[in-house]
């Protein structure tokens, strides 16, 4: 693989860019691997690459039965923070958040990771208590949050609505300054070439039908490309978590549900940072295009189909408008949905299965994209030692059924509320 | 908009109903410790169908009555609706449980 650098843009430069090679492979399916990985889009490649990486597992495919980040990796509104207060989750996504910083550099490949800063609105006395007590927890774990008042939002996003009738005032926010985005695609384009340069088979076009089992282990992956022995099974397929998991009468704890997102007609620069609202679900950024990407709930209704329902667009821009009435005008160029694996207590599970050699990475809920390098991470360190990370530990299957839960709303479990 | 058919009200948007889930759960008999499976089956576990899937949803701004429906989670039509105790499966002889 052609390391990407300075001297090789100027050097292709003058063969007018036509000597590229490409970025990876696409091998012939081989027919033993000692893991699969199901699924192409982020974190099946992080885990790919992680275990190639740091664990020495070379002989690895990871199979995509549509093309690499055609999922959820490509339909996220690219999200990235570790504002979280429960133990299992912030040291996880902290870990996460510390592997985005070095990602772009570790892969060779731009993902064009931008610290922007995410900032949650509070608009209540009680608000501003929850914020206040979610900074300092995460200032305790070392995570780094700023509370800021009124003024200190209005200078930082004045097209914010701070006029003094509204129906949910801005009373402060949350800021977590290393917070931000990251090209979504390019997390998937960079994850592919690295663990391609290091042996990894990706498949493409290879759909899951089915599995073998020998006693309590699964001998024999089936797919629509042929049959593949394989040491170790991985799932990283986020929607299609519960679906994959009937094929080997598995239930798990998770429920697929529609999550629209939505990219407006690009602007000049306007959002320089990730805002959500306090008052309702609504998250915003610019992308450098300059389209506003931003959602909301989800449809709230079991659902694999890849696109949602009007009420939902209503009440996402609803509560848009509230918080930037100056979008009112502005047209929606694209929308879509994809199939998130909401779990029922909100919190990822990942880790080892009731199958000897089969691995889960799911439960995600909306939060996947920010997670992709930490997944991958700790989805290789249990793939390879067969045990959880340390930071993985509390996300596993069994606390649905030890009833430890990890459920940073407290909404119980109703998947949909999460 | 998914139309879903109250028995009651007959058809109305859904933005009319609270989805409540999966209609298939049976609430265990006995809440003692000899039940820890059967209640972790029924508080946490879902077959979450990519497929034909029976759900309730209750008809907050109407009758608010729960309303069975049997729908298709993957295309998200609707095929039959009923009330909660009736077996819509059953009802629409010939379809499979899968996709």
């Amino acid at each position: 693989m052609a390391k990407y650098s300075i001297f090789n843009i100027i050097k292709n430069a003058f063969n007018e860019d036509k000597n590229w090679a490409r970025a990876w492979r696409d091998p012939e399916p081989k027919k033993s691997y000692d893991v699969i990985i199901i699924g192409a889009g982020g974190h099946g490649l992080a885990s790919a690459f992680y275990l190639a990486k740091n664990h020495g597992i070379r002989n690895i495919a990871v199979l995509e039965k549509g093309y690499l980040g055609g999922g959820n990796t490509g339909r996220n509104t690219t999200i990235v923070r570790s504002n979280y207060m429960l133990d299992e989750n912030a040291h996880f996504y902290e870990k996460s958040l510390q592997l985005w910083e070095q990602l772009s550099s570790e892969l060779n490949y731009n993902v064009m990771f931008s610290q922007r800063g995410v900032l949650n609105l509070a608009h209540t006395d009680s608000q501003i208590d929850a914020i206040t007590r979610r900074g300092n927890t995460m200032r305790l774990n070392g995570i780094d949050a700023e509370l800021l008042d009124e003024k200190q939002i209005r200078k930082l996003m004045p097209y914010l609505d701070f006029s003094n009738d509204v129906r949910f005032p801005i009373k402060g926010g949350l800021l977590q300054r290393r917070g931000g985005t990251a090209r979504h695609d390019a997390v998937a384009w960079g994850l592919a070439r690295a663990a391609d340069s290091l042996g990894v088979d990706i498949i493409q076009n290879c759909e899951v039908i089915g599995f073998e089992e020998t006693g309590n282990k699964i001998t024999i992956v089936k797919t629509s490309r042929g049959n593949f022995n394989c040491g170790k099974v991985g799932f990283a397929v986020a929607g299609n978590t519960g679906h994959l998991a009937s094929l080997i009468n598995l239930k798990l704890p998770i429920e697929s549900h529609v999550l629209q997102a939505f990219v407006s007609e690009p602007l000049k620069p306007m959002i320089d940072h990730v805002v959500t609202f306090g008052a309702g679900h609504f998250y915003i950024s610019q992308s450098d295009k300059g389209g506003l990407v931003f959602g909301g709930d989800i449809d709230m209704y079991n659902s694999y189909a890849q696109k949602g329902n009007l009420p939902l667009i209503e009440e996402v821009v609803t509560a848009g408008l509230a918080m930037i009435p100056s979008l009112s005008r502005l047209r929606i160029t694209r929308h879509w949905g994809g199939v998130m694996d909401m779990s029922m207590d909100g919190s990822p599970i990942i880790g080892k299965s009731p199958i000897d050699n089969l691995y889960l990475n799911c439960g995600w809920c909306y939060g996947g994209f920010k997670a992709t390098p930490g997944s991958g991470w700790v989805f290789a360190h249990t793939i390879a030692n067969d045990e959880p990370h340390s930071l993985n530990k509390g996300l596993n299957l069994e606390r649905f059924k030890k009833g430890r839960m990890v459920d940073e709303r407290g909404a119980g479990p109703f998947p949909n509320r999460h | 908009m998914l139309i879903i058919n109250c028995p009651l009200c007959g058809p109305r948007d859904h933005a009319e109903f609270t989805y409540v889930g999966d209609a298939t759960k049976n609430r265990p008999e006995n809440s003692d410790n000899s039940n820890d499976n059967a209640w972790y089956d029924f508080v946490y576990l879902r077959d979450n169908p990519k497929g034909l899937h029976q759900e309730l949803w209750q008809h907050s701004f109407g009758c608010r009555c729960f309303v069975k429906v049997l729908r298709n989670t993957l295309t998200h039509e609707i095929i039959a609706t009923g009330m909660p105790k009736d077996n819509l499966i059953l009802k629409e002889k010939g379809l499979e449980l899968s996709v």
